[in-house]
């Protein structure tokens, strides 16, 4: 009874999440508390969304690169860069020239990424260590090693700004999450992506074109990761080449597994991704409230990877399934 | 040109990149600089050494720079705090650092994971528990450390090769001798080549996989205890991204990323390589050392292009030589 429950989708982390949200509210009790300040929410809850924002970004994308059977290394790298531009042109050239500027970069820093997997046909974890690798030193050649910070209020209000109450970067993940949805889900175009993770020659041999639907998913991973750059650095009112998005590829990785999608690509779920980086997120914040030091984050963290990886190892089941049998 | 096999490209790169630096800082070509790119360079040789086992064989191990962060900081601690003489604490540590690898060895055989996820697991466990035991850096000042820093041979010309640059030069030799004239090494090759064939073959593919991410982890605690030579100092945030390091010296040291091909020499030259950029760099005094990773990363590009190349001309020349040798 207890494993068919848990083996409907999504519940395992829904679950999950709320277990650690009551860990989060007996640690501080106003956990839940809302209140509005500025045509603003503001309070633990929300402060979890808003954190969430970048990571939540990145799983986006993520979540399709991985669904191909590849993975992105280097989004922390391409956050760095857009960051480094908005930052740099935002004072001096209008918000619409920086923000374009930004969001290019990052969809040539994807088509750099899927040409190399699509068409050099380059392992994914090498291909984008390259960008991962050179990326940052762009970054800082774009900065000039300094922190460029900028007073420009319209990108300000991308990281500080609300919506009804509803802090910015929130908006944009939401607006983000539903035109992702809306174009893979709506369409073929997910069954596709997933029909290509699952078996890329089976599926280019069944007449779909595997090369353009690698190359779109990293453009759009590449996009989305720009995005999150540039919210990064709204946040900050600055872009700091050398710490912006430092290690949330990994947060973004861990996101889009805990969310159940297989690193072995084949299947994919927007909407647990999400739930993924909502989980991160209120582990971080609740690590924080507890007055652990911080540093109990990646402890935490690895026995989280851990403990989702077990449990998604083909291995871990059979074992499940050997002992339900001796159980009958 | 057909047959040139891509540790002799890397050679040459090196060569050449020496010679044009040479080129433009006359003093380039010295004892001093050649000894300090080793000195410099020690610890990631060392873990580069790690490195090459475990892609060889068809893996990564993403934990090794979280791994000589929790050694520098073990070791100071253990002999600064707790009293215990240098040569235990470097035994404990290594003692520890083998039952880490072994431990992500067990479990990316047993359960079947990527060795990419399990080791990312690693690295966080790592650096988490560096954290853990201290945010400070803590100096170490131990008798044995200052013995270490001061003894060098001296050579012609006023270079001092170091005993870190010397440790380095061992484990890069007798790292060479057991990829390429042993048992194990071959095995390391075998399963780089193909799992299921090397399994098939009666190997045991479990007990090799524990034993490379143990050799992996072990490599890169000895690399932490020489970077606690190098800095005379534990502290938690040292070696951040030496994992990336020493992943991309041993791709341009010509090591395929899809296992079964590679050399610890090359390996080696890939290290120099990118210690070559570092030097250049502080010789110009103008550019940014940031200069290094794009380069660094310009030559990744390089060098897996240029693997993807050869593969591709080795598919299409398979069949054909098939075909000539069938009738």
């Amino acid at each position: 009874m207890m494993s068919r429950l848990l083996q409907s989708r999504g519940l395992a982390q829904i679950i999950a999440l709320l277990v650690i949200l009551a860990v989060d509210r007996a640690v501080s009790p106003q956990f839940f508390d809302l209140r509005m300040q500025d045509g603003r929410l503001f309070g633990s809850l929300i402060d979890v969304l808003n954190r969430g924002a970048p990571v939540a970004l990145l799983a986006l994308g993520m979540v399709l690169v991985i669904a191909t059977r590849g993975i992105d290394l280097s989004v922390g790298a391409v956050m760095a860069i857009s960051g480094a531009i908005a930052a740099s042109l935002a004072d001096t050239h209008g918000l619409p020239l920086a923000l374009a500027a930004a969001l290019g970069a990052g969809l040539l820093c994807g088509l750099w990424n899927g040409f190399l997997v699509a068409v050099l046909g380059i392992q994914p974890i090498v291909a984008t260590l390259i960008l991962m690798v050179a990326g940052r030193g762009v970054a800082q050649l774009i900065t000039e090693g300094r922190i460029v910070t900028f007073t420009a209020p319209d990108l300000v209000w991308l990281g500080n700004g609300a919506v009804l109450g509803v802090p910015a970067p929130v908006v944009v993940v939401l607006g983000m999450l539903i035109v992702t949805g809306a174009v893979v889900r709506g369409s073929a175009l997910g069954l596709l992506i997933e029909a290509t993770g699952g078996n890329a020659r089976a599926s280019e041999l069944a007449g779909i074109g595997t090369r353009g639907m690698i190359l779109a998913v990293y453009v759009w991973c590449g996009l989305c990761a720009a995005l999150a750059g540039v919210i990064a650095a709204a946040d900050i009112m600055g872009a700091d080449a050398n710490n912006a998005g430092l290690w949330l590829e990994l947060d973004a990785i861990l996101a889009v597994v805990i969310g159940g999608t297989s690193l072995f690509g084949g299947r994919f779920s927007l909407v647990l991704a999400m739930v993924g980086a909502l989980i991160i997120q209120a582990m971080n914040t609740g690590i924080l409230l507890s007055g652990y030091p911080p540093e109990f984050n990646l402890v935490v963290k690895a026995a989280v990877v851990l403990v989702v990886l077990l449990l998604q190892s083909p291995r871990f089941a059979n074992v499940g399934v050997v002992l339900g049998r001796a159980r009958q | 040109m057909r047959r040139l096999p891509p540790v002799a490209i890397t050679a040459m790169v090196f060569v050449v990149g020496f010679a044009l630096c040479t080129v433009q800082f006359p003093n380039f070509a010295s004892s001093r600089v050649a000894a300090n790119l080793l000195t410099d360079n020690a610890f990631l040789g060392i873990v580069a050494v790690g490195m090459t086992f475990v892609i060889i064989s068809g893996g990564i191990d993403l934990s090794v720079g979280s791994v000589i962060g929790f050694t520098t900081v073990f070791v100071a601690l253990a002999i600064e705090r707790l009293g215990l003489p240098p040569l235990v604490a470097f035994a404990a540590i290594l003692l520890l650092c083998a039952a880490f690898g072994a431990a992500m060895g067990a479990v990316i055989h047993v359960f079947d994971m990527p060795p990419f996820i399990v080791t990312l697991a690693g690295m966080f466990l790592a650096r988490g528990a560096s954290f853990l035991m201290s945010t400070e850096s803590t100096p170490i000042s131990a008798p044995l450390y200052s013995t270490v820093s001061d003894f060098a041979l001296r050579l012609p010309g006023g270079g001092r090769l170091t005993a870190i640059a010397l440790i380095m030069l061992a484990v890069v030799a007798a790292g060479a001798v057991l990829l390429h004239f042993t048992r194990f090494g071959a095995n390391v090759y075998a399963l780089g080549g193909s799992r299921t064939t090397t399994a098939l073959m009666g190997i045991p593919v479990g007990s090799m996989t524990v034993r490379i991410y143990m050799l992996s982890s072990v490599l890169a605690g000895l690399a932490g205890i020489v970077f606690s030579f190098y800095t005379a100092a534990g502290y938690s945030l040292s070696a951040v991204g030496v994992e990336l390091d020493s992943i991309a010296a041993v791709v341009i040291g010509g090591t395929l990323l899809t296992g079964g091909q590679g050399s610890v020499v090359g390996t080696l030259l890939g290290v120099l390589i990118q210690g070559l950029i570092q030097t250049y760099i502080n010789f110009d005094g103008t550019l940014s050392s940031w200069w290094t990773k794009i380069v660094t990363g310009i030559l990744l590009f390089a060098f897996i292009a240029l693997q993807q190349a050869m593969l591709g001309i080795a598919r299409r020349a398979g069949p054909r030589k098939a075909g000539v040798l069938k009738p």
